[in-house]
Formats: C-alpha cells, structure tokens, sequence
C-alpha cells in the first residue's frame, strides 16, 4: 500500500527495539475479551485507477451544471468558481495543517483567517467575528445559546422566514435546554410579521433572516427600534451573504450578532457541505462568543504576527464552562470565502451582487408576464416564491426530464403553500437558460 | 548526525489585505451581463462593503506567500497527540471535487442524487463493520459536533425511558470538548481519576455512579495512549444503574480490525474522519464526526437517514424518537467523500494501519524513554507520553524544549495535554511515517535535551529559524485586536 512505508525488514527491526514478536504482540495490553473475534469483511483494496472509475461513475449520477440547470437555492447557491480558488486552497501547507496551536509555523493560516474575519466584519456592518462555525444552522443556534447567557433569558422569537432547516437544527441544539421558541408569523408581503413583539418582554433575541427563506428583504432596523431600551438582542441570519454586496448590511440596521452560512464565497455545493458558518457581533460581546478567535500581536523581535486568543472562553481551557464545545471548525472553507472575497473586491462584489439582483429580476418578470403568480410583493435578492396552477407537479417532473430542476417545491416546509415554489437564479444562469425554462413551462 | 532537517531560505513577507490593491482593480472575470437592470428600491439598498480590490495576480501572490508562513503534514513530520495527522492522500482531494459531487445541490430530488446517497450509505455501513456497531449517522460536523449527538441520543433515551438525568461521569484525561458537549445537554460533569497505571479502575466508576447519572463518556484508547482495559467492567457497572457508555473515537487510529468496539460494552462511539480516516484538517477544519450506535438506541439518531430498498437511496424523515437535525443538510458530505475513497483504498488493510501506527509509537517511546521522563512506563498504542521533569533542573520546560524541536524540522507534539501529566508531551507520529524519518525526529528530539543541559537560554529564545520568534499572546489576549 503506497501509503505505508514499512517494509517486512523495517517491521522486524523496530519490533526488535520495541521487544515485541510480532505486530499482534503490540497489543498486549488489551485483554482478550476485548479483541476482534472476525477479521474485517471490507471490500478489496482499490487500484488508485479503480477508484478513478468507481467515483466517475457515482458523479456522474449526480444532477449539476452544466448538465442540469438548476434553478434552486433555499441556503446552498450556484455560483461561479474561479480556478484561483481551488488553485490556491490546493497548496498543501494550508489544508494538511492543523488548528494553529503553534503560531511561528502557522502564520499563514493565522494570517488569513485573520483577513477572513475582518472581510466578514466589513461585510456583515460588525466589530467582530470568529474565526468560522461549521454552517449557518449551527451557527444561528449558538448566537441564540449565546444571546441567552448575555441576557440570562431562555424566551426567543424566531421568524416563521428562517430556513425551516436551520430552524429544525436550533430546536436540537436547544431541546434540552427548557427554552420558550415562539415562532413569529409572516405577513402577505412575504416578511415576518413582528407585530407580536410589542406584547412580549423579557426576551433574550429576535431572530430574523435576510434575505429570509423567500428571498424577500426584511426591514431589520423596525426590530433594532422596537427593543431598542430593552436587552433583548437582534440575531441577524442569512444563507446568501452575496446580498451584502447589494442591501443594507445587518450591522447598519442594529444587530446584535449575525450568522449565516458563506458556501456561497466560493465554496462547492457538495451536497450541502461544508460550508462555513459565519458569526459576528458587536464587540461587547465578544467575550461571550463561541469558536475560535485570531487576534493581532508581535513576537519577540517586535515584527507583527498572529495568534489564536481570548481562549479562555473555550472547552480546552474552561471544560463545562466554556461558551461553545465548538473545537474544530470550517477553517479552510473560511480561506475559501476570504480567497473569494478578495478575488472580487468591494467593486466586484458590488457588481456581481447587482448582476445577481438582476438575473433573478429577469426570470421574475418573464414568468409574470407568462401568466405565473408571483404571491409576495417585498423586493428580494437572487430567489423569489412562485405560485404555479394546480396539478404542477406533473410539469415539473416533465422539467427535470429536461434537465431542468425548476425550483423547491414549498409545501413540505409551509403546507399551507401548496403548489408555491422557491426559484433562484444566480450569474450562472444565462439569459437563454431562463427563456428555454419559460419556454418550456408555457409549452 | 545527518543534516537537520530544519533550515532557512529566503521567505518573503506580505502585508495584510487591506493594506494592497488599488479601487477598481478586480480578480474575477466577471460574467457577461445579458439582462437589464431593473429598478431597486432605494430604501433596502446599501453601500457595500469596503473590500480592497486586488488583481488575479495579487491575490495569487498574497496566498501563495501566506502558504510558504504555514508548516504541514505535506512538509514533513506533524505528531501532534490525539490528533492523527496523517498524511491525506492526494486521489481523495481529486475524488471529492468532481463536478458531479462538488455542483450537487443538497435539495434535488433522490433519483438525481443517487450517487452521493450510495457513497453516504456505503460509508454508514464500512464504519458500522469497521467498530461492530450497528447503526451510523453521518451527520455530525466533527468530533465535538459528534459529541453532542452523543449526549443528545443519551438524553432522549433517558427520556424516552421516562426518567431523565442530571449527571455525567467525564475521566480527567477526556479531551475538553467531552465535558463541555455535555454541558450542552445540561449534564453536570462528574470528575473521576485514572489509577496508577494511567487507566480507570472499575472500583472508581462504581463508586460514583448511580441513577442520577446517565452514564460516561471515555475515549479508548485514552488520551495517555493507554487501552482502558477494564472498559467492560465499566460498562457492566454502568449498564447495571441503567446508564449508557459513550466511546470518544478520537483515537481510533490504534485499534480498526482490533478491537470490536460495539462488542465491549460501548452504546454510542464518535469517529473523526479527518484524523482517522485520512481528510485533511484544513487548518482547523473542515471535519466530520459520525456517531455509531447500538440497535436500541437507532430510533433516536439525527434524521435525515440515508436508507436504501431495491437498490434505491433516499432519504428519510420517519424516525419519530429522533433527536433531530444537528446540521443544515446531511454533514459534511465533501469530507465523507475523502473518507469513503481512503477506505476503498486500503479495504481489510486498515488493521495495518492500526499495527503500524502502535509500532511506530511504541518505537518512539522505547528510544526516547532514556531522554525523556516517561510517567507510565507500559506497552502503548498510537500515542505515547512524556513530560519534561528531566528537565526541571536546567529550567528549561516542555514549550521550551517544543519550540526547539521547530528549529530541528518537526511541528511540535500536542503539549501540556493530558492535564494529568504535568509538562506533558504528547507525540502521535501515525503510520504513515518510515523508520528513517522517525530515527530523525528522534535523533532530533536527543539533540533538543542535550541543547537544554549545554545551552538552556538557547532553548528559552527557541525557535530561530521560522519567519517569527515566540509571540506575544498575552497582551494579545489583554488588548484584543480581531480585524484590520
């Protein structure tokens, strides 16, 4: 096996120095009862061109670009990848190294996620933010676990328009914890509805996405306003942080803490992962957060440098106490989005995040002026709902046989929402791309 | 002596970001416009935020320069304890970008994804044969993530029994994430001490546990690189006051093929895929942490299940006792993809893997335990540990004696972990080192302590030879500066 260097010769002579017989006899120390009874029934070892063959033939099963148009977003997007990014993220020293314990001989890693958490802090309107989380369903349940020990409240509200997933994943990771979730309604324009909120007190957070689970653009600053005085926080969620490129940051309308998930910075879809969880807050809290921190400092010569800090919020060092048991994280898809990030730069951002804006306006349009309901009337970001006749189903099956993948169907997530689908277009869909779907759904 | 390894060579430094590129300079080719813009509505539209804009050219040379800063396991020798940096094979990294897998979207149909379903299903079913357990989820992000759906299924099992409980029963030698996922589960964590052999005595579990305890959490091998060989006596005294045994599988590198760990009395067991089965650790990650357990305790794993009937994969919710999600889809399916194509590789040769990864600690601790102060003098699996009580004469300490070792070539071993051992060093070097770069390291690691009797100052300004001498972490932490 190419991955295992001993010969029968360096075997014999290092189990001489060790005073064992054999490989066997190395493990002395576990009893009997305890060992293996049958010896491993895996399949034969695979040629590297075997395997070549197998995994060709397992992807290619898979529905994705550019065979497939796939007009579905719902937390994982279809973004153009430059080659730069797999290009860089390939050198060995950074995705065969480990958490950076040992700062003189990880500076690179310091140093970009470094970079990564401030380009984060820039995008999202922050102070501060982590140095990663593992997605944004986990990310948004530690902000409400973190948001209850500032404000030493188990009361949340939460929008009906956050990732029905996410949701599902914050209900786990607080279900042992005796909280009160009180989901918050949505209102005709497709925004949630915080007309509840003026009736409730002592809550430890509002929780809001945006753009929320139908694309649709929340008004964060009506919530910083209404707990402005109080010590409820604002949690401001996204699963599409293009839009920052484009909309008013979560920052400059109040919030308290924002995360999300970033996949969409140059990070594979994968099936759903990994990603990276974003997570950011204002700087009082920064002692309250969970993850890792790089932070700025200098080495004995005085030349700038970075090390990991303030870990004595986390389980190595405070064990039980800790404010997360989060040990690794998303460390190399965070370099991913900052490698992405600075690849467009403020300018490109604000131009994809604009041609974005536009594509998905586009096929919008197009499907209004082909007959097709569009229920919502709030402004939205790269997704939007769409109301198709009774009985769709039928077409959308004779879509995918085109190899069209004609958005998610709602209803399994908002069972009131029958025959109502979430679509996206990003900058990868062309204009003829989404004129052969009208055409094909008016055929 | 051979040549060290270590040496200098010309580094170039790099400023941060923000301090490169000039406004309206970009790195991506930015696709073609073929719609019209449509008006915005002026009230949600912001400013954007004030990224530096760089070229393709730049941004190639900032990462690139950040990269020649950075040592791994592609560099040389990284035996960092307890945390398997074995090498990762390069087909994998090939195998996970395919198109079919890295432009799947989580949400498509399963008849469009039955690919991915099979390796995910396929995989659940090598890691169940691989410990003898009879379930898997794949879902957990990494170890600590797997951790918490351990506590999570120990949770509701306890409720589903209709008496739930307040404690856990956590050894001091547990990775810290241990107490702090049980935590989460509001499990008070009940400390208990290994004997004098480094390993827990059955007398010490049965005297704290009771019905008040939900059970314990013990990583086997532990984390002294001792096999807890009293582990089914424990499980018997556990099981007998109605608690579960939760397995840490951090380091499972020392037992596959060995030991059958669902036969000795474990319930829930973790592995991580990025330390056991060969995915890179990404600089902090990404990993992945499934959980394996035991018939009885299947209905309350993490839902979506990826079952399969006919030869069809899908997905499935109809698991009504499940915890639920711990994940916004199903994991971290790029890192499963890695895992899946290491265990195709080597097959029934993963017990191999184990035999060699115990030779060659043991190796290391037999020719180092004349220099090197050796708390438990005994056969080891993958991982032994010293500390630097040799060294307190010259006052030179374990971090001194590490920092050196840099200057030699080696990433350090993990250091002052296990608490237990005072000044601890802890070397893993895995199975995927030859005996001649092991002779190095360990004619290095004899230099290192002959340099601290000669020259301790040396040793206190260690290491030299990187870009950066030791940093300033405290008034890192005093005065935190978190962004440009």
């Amino acid at each position: 096996m190419r991955y295992l260097p001993h010969t029968e010769q360096d075997i014999a002579e290092m189990l001489q120095v060790v005073g064992a017989d054999s490989l066997d006899a190395l493990f002395s120390t576990i009893p009997e009862a305890c060992r293996r009874k049958n010896d491993l029934n895996l399949p034969e070892p695979m040629t590297e061109w075997e395997l070549n063959a197998h995994m060709a033939a397992l992807a290619d099963s898979m529905a994705a670009a550019p065979h497939y148009k796939v007009y579905m977003g719902a937390g994982s997007y279809e973004h153009h990848i430059p080659a730069t990014v797999p290009f860089l993220l390939g050198r060995s020293e950074f995705y065969t190294a480990y958490t950076p314990y040992q700062p003189e001989i990880s500076q690179g890693t310091l140093q970009g996620i470094f970079e990564y958490q401030s380009l984060v802090a820039f995008l999202l309107g922050m102070e501060v933010a982590n140095a990663s989380m593992y997605d944004g369903a986990s990310a948004l349940a530690e902000a409400l676990l973190m948001a209850s020990r500032i404000t030493r409240s188990k009361k949340l509200a939460v929008s009906s328009l956050i990732h029905p997933l996410y949701r599902r994943v914050v209900r786990t990771y607080l279900g042992p914890g005796d909280f009160e979730i009180i989901e918050l309604p949505y209102c005709a324009d497709g925004r949630t509805d915080f007309s509840q909120l003026t009736s409730m007190d002592g809550l430890a957070a509002v929780a809001v996405q945006s753009p929320n689970f139908f694309g649709c653009i929340e008004d964060l600053s009506l919530v910083s306003n209404m707990t402005q005085g109080s010590k409820t926080l604002l949690v401001a969620s996204f699963t599409e942080p293009l839009a920052f490129g484009l909309i008013k940051n979560p920052g400059s309308q109040g919030a308290d803490i924002v995360c999300g998930e970033g996949q969409s910075f140059g990070i594979p879809q994968s099936y759903g992962g990994p990603g990276v969880g974003m997570f950011a807050c204002k700087k009082d809290y920064m002692r309250n957060m969970p993850g890792r921190l790089v932070g700025k400092t200098h080495d004995k010569d005085g030349k700038q440098g970075f090390v990991l800090t303030l870990s004595t919020r986390e389980q190595h060092i405070r064990r039980e106490k800790a404010t997360s048991n989060i040990c690794s994280n998303s460390g190399l898809c965070a370099m991913t989005s900052a490698v992405y990030m600075a690849s467009l730069g403020g300018t490109g951002l604000r131009e994809l995040a604009r041609l974005n804006y536009d594509k998905a306006e586009y096929l919008k349009d197009r499907l209004c002026r082909a007959g097709f309901k569009i229920p919502f009337a709030a402004s939205t970001f790269n997704e939007f709902v769409v109301q198709f006749k009774p009985g769709f189903d039928t077409t959308y099956q004779r879509l995918l046989d085109e190899k069209m993948v004609a958005g998610l169907p709602l209803s399994p997530y908002y069972p009131e929402l029958t025959d109502h689908y979430l679509l996206c277009a990003t900058e990868t869909k062309t204009r003829k791309d989404m004129d052969r779907l009208i055409d094909s759904l008016t055929a | 002596m051979q040549e060290m390894v270590g040496t200098t060579g010309l580094i170039l430094n790099e400023p941060l970001l923000t301090e490169r590129g000039r406004k309206g300079r970009c790195g991506i080719s930015l696709p073609r416009r073929d719609v019209e813009y449509f008006p915005l509505d002026a009230s949600i539209a912001g400013e954007g935020p004030n990224f530096p804009d760089l070229s393709e050219v730049e941004v190639v040379r900032h990462y690139t320069r950040l990269s020649t800063w950075n040592f791994g396991v592609d560099t040389g020798l990284y035996p960092l304890g307890s945390c398997t940096m074995k090498y990762n094979p390069k087909t994998n990294e090939r195998q996970a970008a395919l198109p079919g897998f890295a432009g799947a979207h989580p949400l498509l149909p399963a008849s469009l994804s039955q690919g991915v379903l099979k390796m995910m299903y396929d995989l659940q079913g090598f890691l169940a044969e691989l410990t003898c357990m009879d379930a898997v989820t794949l879902q957990p992000a990494a170890g600590a993530h797997g951790e918490l759906a351990g506590m999570l299924i120990f949770h509701a099992y306890h409720q589903s029994k209709g008496a739930p409980r307040s404690k856990i029963i956590v050894p001091d030698t547990a990775h810290g994430t241990n107490p702090a996922s049980a935590a989460l589960c509001g499990y008070r964590p009940v400390n208990v001490q290994s004997n004098e052999q480094g390993v827990l005595s059955p007398e010490t579990i049965a005297a704290v546990m009771d019905e008040e305890t939900a059970g314990i959490m013990i990583t086997n091998p532990n984390t002294l690189g001792l096999f807890e060989e009293n582990i089914q006596q424990i499980a018997e005294i556990v099981h007998a006051r109605g608690g579960l045994v939760y397995a840490d599988g951090a380091n499972m590198n020392a037992i596959m093929g060995i030991v059958g760990v669902g036969d000795i009395g474990v319930d829930v067991l973790h592995l991580n895929l990025h330390k056991t089965f060969s995915t890179p650790h990404g600089g902090g990650g990404p990993g992945s942490g499934p959980v394996c357990v035991k018939t009885y305790l299947e209905p309350f794993l993490p839902v979506p299940r990826v079952s399969e009937k006919d030869g069809r994969y899908f997905l499935s919710e109809d698991f009504p006792q499940s915890v639920g999600k711990l994940h916004g889809f199903y994991g971290h399916v790029g890192v499963m993809i890695r895992a899946y194509c290491y265990i195709l590789s080597l097959g029934p040769e993963l017990k191999k893997v184990s035999q060699l990864a115990v030779l060659n600690a043991n190796y290391i601790k037999e020719k180092l335990k004349d220099t090197l102060h050796l708390p438990y003098d005994r056969p080891c699996m993958h991982e032994c540990v010293f500390s630097d009580k040799n060294q307190e004469a010259e006052k030179v300490t374990t971090l001194d004696m590490v920092k050196r070792l840099i200057d030699y070539g080696f990433h350090p071993p993990t250091i002052y972990f296990p608490l237990v051992v005072h000044g601890a060093i802890m070397i893993e070097p895995t199975e995927t080192e030859s005996k001649e770069d092991l002779d190095v390291f360990i004619e290095s690691f004899k230099n290192v302590v002959k340099d601290a009797k000669e020259n301790p100052e040396m040793l206190h300004d260690a290491p030299r030879k990187p870009k950066l001498r030791r940093l300033d972490e405290t008034s890192a932490a005093r005065h935190p500066c978190l962004t440009c």
